[in-house]
């Protein structure tokens, strides 16, 4: 269809279908088709577990291609690079495949593999997770280039981990739309009807362009999407025929201009009206998840918290609010819930689940015990974009929490309107009952950081390492640095958010959003990368399970000198599964199965150990461990950050208590 | 089964107290692993509020009555633990543990959690 309606009459497939036809005939049938031809013979050896490509099919994928006809024009895929370049993209972390040749080709020469530049991955879903992280710290999207179908497969977790997370990463994937032109075997294997479909439960649009004008709307409009809050994933299919194709006169063909599109603010009315409540309200609470984007958006919620001396529970998708600031009650959030007579949730992935609890014990019938944690005429305002952009399939929106005051609406976006409200609305009157608010949290935070420390110190000098002790030895070494926590910690009792002191923005960056394993180890590199054009130092606490799912990326930071120190939280296990095995195990009244392990059969990471200071070596970059005696963490700890400050990442695997 | 648990708590009380039952802490270090109470409380019970609610057992573990009510009966986050898969000696020798987990040192005297 592309090619009916292109400007192309370039014979591509007349090219590949002589390849094919040669390999068939076999005499032009190169070393590795007639090993494949062999192989096949009834007695040369043991049979293969499946069959090999016949000569054809191995010759379209390993024969040295002849001289190419040449073809007057530009190749398409030149005219959407110049598309690319339009929208400042920085990299393009990408997995090499066969669908999209033309366009890998054209980016790195024609487009000099600047703005945006490859990143060699080793996994699709590596890829996009470097394109959450990245955006997560740059505030800008990346591409990411996959194989439709199979590279798309690899790529999903990841996609969702990004719209869970709304998180924008433009994803491209190749395909071979016209049956009748495409090679048969691999290529064939790799190409669908509609790859868009594989993921259009979770990304916010999609797109097949059949031309290249088409292909520039898409883009850019997949950019603009993409980019308004609530930002999320995008998807647009490409064909390989579209890339491949000549274009006759360049100069007929526009890019159109990209304009950001200003992120959707609540409605004022409801503004007002929360406005009142907060301002009127003896004990406000503010909750905020995904709700500051940006630097000016901690700068706002520290405003609109100071203004009504209200406490601040971070859930700590993002860096909301700053937890040196005495207005930060993060340790007392149940307690502070439970006496609220308004609550204002900020960009919540859970608002239920904020008000409510839930115990998993198996009574009521199996579903556990759920318990509400708010008083009953608490009054609850919501601002959040999200309802702007659910769908159906997955159920990311979580449990229906009824509120008081709903907008659709950007929460940072709507902060400003939100402070100049508040402050119309208070009264004089409130001024002293606001102000001894304000004392008895600051009372409450001096005493809470208190006892955080003094949890910290049990276990001390326990061996496995206690993440208490990991996190501040990590804190010691760079401390003096101007560092970025890349990484998720709520699986270390989120040690590094409880004692370190965040109060810009980069300090931390959220977590995967849809919890799909797998996202740690890319998502820090990504970030990372962004860092580093910030002369920022990244750190990681990298957990065991999630590292084994695409430790390739790795290599991805040894080979792009991304630098970044990624310290094992290795605590030989999937834990939360260690964990679920042995509540069913308790609750069928059954001792659970450990063989020679430490936990639940089925869920731990040893017998054998795996030695990560030899799997970072072996990737080509500086690698320590394992590490047991709390005592050898400092000089190794300090051995790796030099490394990292030399702009190279290093891996320290550090031998931890669970969680 | 509450009654039951309450009466089989005072007995093991009144044996820990008379000493007829010589617990062992060693032994008891071994069954707090093997029973997977580590995997929420820490190797030394030191707890998280990702997994125990930021509850310790120990150093000072609860009284042994309140204690083996808890594990017996509870129907909290924490699953019981039945007579059928964690024995009353087993579990004994578990407090004996958690009795010889020692203090932390003082908090103001580690350098790195200094304010």
């Amino acid at each position: 269809m592309a090619r009916a309606d292109s400007q192309t009459r370039f014979n591509r497939r007349k090219f590949l279908a002589g390849v094919a036809i040669a390999g068939a005939a076999g005499a032009a049938a190169p070393p590795a088709a007639k090993a494949a031809t062999t192989a096949l013979t009834p007695g040369a050896g043991p049979h293969p577990s499946a069959l090999r490509p016949n000569a054809a099919v191995a010759a379209t994928e390993t024969a040295t291609p002849p001289a190419m006809a040449k073809a007057e024009g530009v190749p398409g895929s030149d005219f959407m690079v110049d598309v690319i370049k339009s929208l400042d993209i920085d990299y393009l972390p990408c997995n090499p495949a066969q669908s999209f040749r033309g366009l890998h080709e054209s980016l790195i020469n024609y487009g000099r593999n600047k703005k945006p530049e490859f990143l060699t991955c080793t996994h699709e879903e590596a890829s996009v997770a470097m394109a959450h992280g990245y955006f997560k710290i740059a505030g800008k999207p990346l591409l990411v280039l996959c194989h439709g179908t199979v590279g798309l497969q690899h790529a999903a977790m990841a996609i969702y981990n990004a719209w869970c997370d709304r998180v924008p990463v433009i994803v491209m994937g190749g395909t071979d739309l016209d049956a009748s032109k495409r090679p048969p075997g691999v290529p064939t294997f790799h190409s669908a009807q509609d790859i868009n479909a594989l993921v259009r439960d979770f990304t916010k649009w999609d797109d097949q362009p059949i031309s290249l004008p088409h292909f520039a709307q898409s883009f850019v409009r997949a950019y603009k999407l993409a980019m308004t809050p609530p930002h999320e994933p995008v998807m647009i299919a490409l064909d390989t025929g579209l890339q491949e194709e000549t274009v006759r006169d360049r100069s007929k063909l526009a890019i159109p201009r990209y304009a950001p599109t200003a992120p959707p603010q609540g409605d004022m009315n409801a503004v007002r009206e929360a406005a009142r409540l907060l301002a009127n309200a003896e004990r406000p609470v503010i909750v905020a998840d995904k709700c500051a984007r940006t630097a000016n958006g901690v700068k706002l919620l520290v405003e609109v918290a100071e203004l009504l001396q209200a406490p601040v529970i971070d859930q700590k998708g993002r860096m909301n609010f700053p937890n040196t600031h005495y207005l930060s009650q993060n340790s007392r959030g149940r307690a502070l819930l439970g006496e609220a007579d308004v609550i204002l949730g900020l960009e919540l992935s859970d608002y239920w689940g904020t008000v409510n609890g839930f115990i998993d014990n198996g009574e009521n019938e199996g579903a556990g015990l759920q318990e509400s944690h708010i008083k009953p005429n608490a009054k609850l305002i919501s601002i959040s974009s999200i309802v702007l952009n659910t769908k159906s399939n997955y159920q990311d929106f979580q449990r229906f929490q009824a509120v008081d005051v709903e907008m659709a609406g950007d929460g940072e976006a709507t902060l400003p309107a939100l402070i100049e409200a508040v402050k119309q609305a208070l009264q004089a009157d409130r001024k002293a009952a606001i102000e001894a608010r304000g004392n008895s949290m600051k009372k409450a935070w001096s005493e809470a950081r208190g006892r955080t420390r003094a949890a910290a110190s049990f276990a001390w000098d326990a061996s496995p390492i206690s993440t208490a002790r990991m996190a501040m030895e990590v804190y010691a070494q760079i401390k003096d640095l101007d560092w970025s926590s890349v990484g998720g910690d709520r699986q270390l009792s989120s040690w590094p958010s409880r004692l370190w002191p965040m109060d810009k923005h980069y300090h931390h960056i959220g977590g995967p959003g849809g919890y799909g394993i797998g996202y740690g180890a890319p998502a820090a590199v990504g970030a990372a990368l962004a860092n580093r054009a910030e002369g920022r130092f990244s750190v990681n606490f990298q957990p065991d399970g999630d590292m084994m799912f695409s430790p390739g990326v790795l290599w991805t930071a040894a080979r792009h000198k991304i630098p970044l120190l990624s310290v094992m939280h290795n605590n030989r296990g999937y834990h939360q599964e260690v964990m679920h095995v042995q509540r069913m195990s308790n609750r069928r009244n059954r001792v659970a199965y450990l063989g020679k392990d430490l936990g639940p059969m089925g869920t731990r990471i040893e017998n054998p150990n795996i030695d990560y200071a030899k799997l970072a070596s072996s990737m080509g970059m500086y690698g320590v461990g394992p590490i047991t005696d709390p005592n050898e963490l400092a000089p190794a700890l300090k051995k790796a950050v030099q490394a990292v400050k030399s702009g190279e990442p290093a891996l320290v695997d550090v031998v931890t208590q669970p969680r | 089964m509450h009654i039951r648990a309450w009466g089989l708590a005072l007995a093991a009380s009144i044996c820990v107290g008379q000493g007829t039952y010589a617990a062992s802490a060693e032994h008891g270090k071994i069954a707090f692993m093997q029973h997977g109470c580590w995997q929420c409380h820490g190797t030394m019970g030191q707890g998280s509020i990702a997994t125990s609610g930021g509850k310790r057992l120990a150093p000072n573990p609860l009284p042994w009555e309140t204690f083996y009510a808890f594990v017996r009966s509870t129907n909290r986050a924490m699953p019981p633990f039945s007579e059928k898969i964690l024995s009353d000696g087993d579990l004994e020798d578990i407090y004996a543990y958690l009795q010889s987990v020692p203090k932390p040192p003082d908090v103001n005297s580690i350098p790195l959690l200094k304010p």
